[in-house]
């Protein structure tokens, strides 16, 4: 099933994309073979590090879970905020309806089946719409970031016009991967463990971890409505069938469950719309960011480690003074993490500072849109009820 | 601990003008029913160990208006006090919402049959609504709701295995039967629909609530000044949301809901009356043949001359021969007034669904205008973001 790009109006978890006019990254389209989706990654670009000015190559998500990790695990890039990685593309939902919907084919008129089908479809393609934004924006944030758009990696993630899936981690990587996996889940810990000289910090620190909690919490609850809102859509179908439900010979009555079905079609269209807004603009504003404010978090608990890497060489440096012994090793040492410390500070502030900007201007967007969305819906349903005339 | 845990009181208006027909060929005994079964609720809830005193107390006779349109008006108070033996909580609101929904169908019961022209005249409907004190109602368990449709039934079941099969010279009657038995059988599908509908609305509205309140403390957290001040806005847009699916799933079921329910009931009615015609031919078969079989015995008595049981034997036949020309003119008389009935009944339910489906679609309208109040209320807020 090929899909179409969703298209800018579908972009706003993050803002201030694809400003930088020599590198302009997109998904026009992602092709869906069973359990596999395939995104076609296009770039057009300015910069002479390419070979080609506009190109575009097939990648699946293994291939970007791959690309976000290397960034990850690059001491580098110890310092800044790497966008959080794309969540695994889930058509769990609409492929059992669709089994669903096979099997119960027999038991429903024709029109029924068609209509469910159609139903089904959209769901899909929602879904479809949904993971092509979120690997979009993924890349997108990459490209935006003045350091990380000159990744070597992320160069070839874009350009290799072969399977990267060589290049992918294989086992030994892989165990290496969960470890540090293992260890960052001490990260809260760690993070609040840490003596704070620096306010800036000491209130990132706070807010973040705070924040996350809340965020996490309104995600979930936010899913749960925005299941309910769907689940309704369902029921307001069934009712639809009212006019084809009497056939009698009293035509006025007829006539009236007539009227009733066509209004109850038209609003459980609206409805749907509605539905799937909301979960757009919010349900998943409030994912993204809640696995956004996981990757500040992990800076943060980068930073924390450093710091205790210096710390740790203070008291390595101590020993050595006392012993007499590899002083010069254990200042150079004490130098270096001291260094890296305080790369990693500034570069963690500024990363954070201009998060927090994204961040708020990313949620205003968004409610904004909502709330329009909210207010056009209901004028259209308005509109749907023609009531006291033809009733 | 016996704590009185609330104490409701329900007017209602009843005004009987004689004006609006629904056709209800339920006897007057019915009301000893209606009245009985209030008093006597109890929650079929397992352990709630909460019990009801209800007073129905009809009162102030009041004739309104002049000449044709005078129309006598009856103040119905309702007073239902609840006992609960430990403090309920949601069971309090489950036994509210129960008691509301019973208040509504009573009253939609009585607005019925007083509409009715003949049950009107019925001096136990006279005497329901005007008594102070009416005896209280025993042995009425067959006639409650389950029961009465169980009663129906039971006669539909007798009329179909009748060995006399009626020979119908009326197809009107047999064409309209089969048009009552799809109708129910379709608005009973569709009641099931709408229950459902209801449900889900309800669930809708708890999720929305816990959301709302989850978007308040995300609000509290949020250390960007006017995105906090936003994000408390949302969470109270979300809980007047949560309100109006509360109302909207009120309005779901009370308005259609119970519209549907009621008329899956009438139509059995309805049925019945059907039934009543049947068994009136069958009586009236029945009693021609009994005449038959007791001229059959005069013959036999003539031929053995036995002369003082022929006396008994002429005195029998002329007894049935009555009977069998007042069975054959209650059979004419009980199939007119069906007919009448059954033609009232669909004009008058057509108006009642038009009537109810405007309600109900009014109540939606004046929701989806308060949804656009409140999300334009916030869009500034949203807007003032920086």
């Amino acid at each position: 099933m090929l899909v179409p790009g969703s298209g800018s109006a579908l972009r706003s978890v993050s803002v201030d994309l694809n400003n930088d006019a020599s590198l302009v990254i997109d998904i026009p389209d992602a092709l869906c073979e069973r359990d596999m989706v395939k995104f076609t990654v296009h770039t057009k670009t300015t910069l002479s590090s390419f070979q080609k000015p506009d190109f575009s190559v097939p990648r699946q998500h293994e291939d970007f879970i791959w690309l976000h990790d290397t960034l990850v695990e690059t001491e580098e890039y110890a310092g800044l905020i790497i966008p959080p990685a794309p969540p695994k593309p889930d058509f769990e939902s609409p492929r059992e309806k669709m089994h669903k919907l096979g099997e119960g084919e027999a038991s429903m008129t024709k029109e029924e089946y068609a209509k469910m089908k159609q139903e089904l479809e959209a769901e899909y393609l929602a879904v479809f719409k949904k993971t092509v934004q979120v690997h979009e924006v993924f890349l997108q944030r990459l490209s935006s970031h003045p350091v990380l758009s000159k990744d070597r990696n992320f160069q070839i993630f874009l350009e290799y016009d072969q399977d990267l899936s060589v290049r992918r981690k294989n086992a030994k990587e892989m165990f290496g991967g969960f470890f540090k996996n293992m260890v960052k889940s001490a990260d809260e810990v760690l993070i609040s463990g840490i003596k704070e000289v620096d306010d800036f910090f000491e209130q990132e620190k706070t807010f973040l971890l705070d924040y996350f909690s809340k965020i996490k919490d309104s995600t979930a609850k936010a899913e749960k409505m925005t299941r309910s809102h769907k689940s309704r859509r369902g029921f307001l179908s069934k009712n639809a069938n009212l006019g084809s439900v009497c056939e009698l010979k009293n035509q006025k009555f007829e006539f009236l469950l007539e009227k009733l079905s066509d209004l109850f079609e038209k609003l459980r269209k609206v409805e749907g719309r509605v539905a799937s807004d909301q979960e757009l603009k919010l349900t998943e504003l409030l994912r993204y960011y809640m696995r956004d404010i996981q990757a500040a978090k992990d800076l943060l608990y980068r930073r924390a480690r450093a710091l205790a890497n210096y710390e740790n060489s203070n008291k390595a440096l101590d020993k050595a003074r006392l012993k007499s012994r590899d002083i010069p090793q254990a200042e150079e040492h004490q130098q270096q993490c001291l260094q890296k410390f305080d790369r990693l500070s500034e570069s963690a502030k500024k990363e954070l500072t201009s998060f927090k900007g994204r961040r708020v201007m990313a949620f205003k967007k968004n409610l904004v849109e909502m709330a329009e969305l909210e207010i056009k819906h209901a004028k259209v349903s308005l509109t749907a009820h023609p009531i006291k005339h033809t009733v | 601990k016996n704590k009185e845990a609330s104490n409701c009181g329900f007017v209602t208006q009843v005004c009987l003008s004689g004006c609006r027909v629904t056709a209800n060929f339920i006897s007057a005994k019915c009301f000893n029913w209606l009245r009985c079964d209030f008093c006597s609720l109890q929650l079929e809830e397992e352990e709630a160990k909460s019990s009801f005193d209800v007073d129905v107390a009809v009162t102030n006779p009041e004739k309104v208006g002049d000449g044709m349109n005078a129309y006598m008006a009856y103040k119905v108070s309702t007073r239902v006090c609840l006992h609960c033996e430990e403090a309920c909580g949601s069971k309090h609101l489950l036994i509210l919402e129960f008691l509301e929904r019973r208040r509504a169908a009573l009253e939609r019961f009585l607005q019925r049959v007083v509409s009715h022209p003949l049950l009107l005249q019925d001096p136990d409907v006279r005497e329901f609504l005007e008594r102070d004190d009416l005896p209280r109602a025993v042995n009425t368990q067959t006639l409650s709701g389950a029961g009465f449709l169980k009663m129906i039934t039971k006669a539909s079941d007798a009329v179909s295995k009748m060995t006399i099969k009626m020979n119908e010279s009326d197809t009107w009657f047999e064409d309209k039967f089969q048009e009552v038995e799809a109708e129910e059988q379709q608005l009973r599908k569709l009641h099931v629909v709408v229950d459902s509908l209801v449900n889900h609305r309800k669930e809708l509205c708890v999720n929305t609530a816990i959301f709302a309140k989850s978007m308040a403390m995300l609000g509290n957290s949020e250390d960007s000044t006017a995105l906090s001040r936003a994000l408390s806005q949302l969470a109270e847009v979300e809980d007047k949301m949560e309100q109006l699916h509360q109302e909207q799933a009120a309005s779901d079921f009370f308005i259609f809901a119970e519209l549907l329910a009621d008329y899956i009931r009438l139509l059995a009615a309805v049925r019945g009356c059907f039934d009543q015609r049947v068994r009136s031919w069958q009586r009236w078969q029945e009693a021609q043949s009994t005449l038959q079989k007791k001229r059959e015995a005069e013959a036999k008595l003539l031929w053995a001359n036995k002369p003082d049981k022929l006396q008994q034997a002429k005195e029998e036949i002329t007894e049935w021969e009555a009977r069998v020309t007042q069975y054959e003119r209650d059979f004419d008389r009980v199939g007119m007034a069906v007919r009448k009935e059954v033609l009232r009944f669909e004009k008058e339910k057509t108006k009642d669904f038009k009537s109810q489906i405007v309600k109900y679609l009014e109540a939606m309208l004046q929701s989806q205008q308060r949804l656009i109040k409140f999300w334009e209320a916030f869009l500034p807020e949203a807007k003032a973001i920086a």
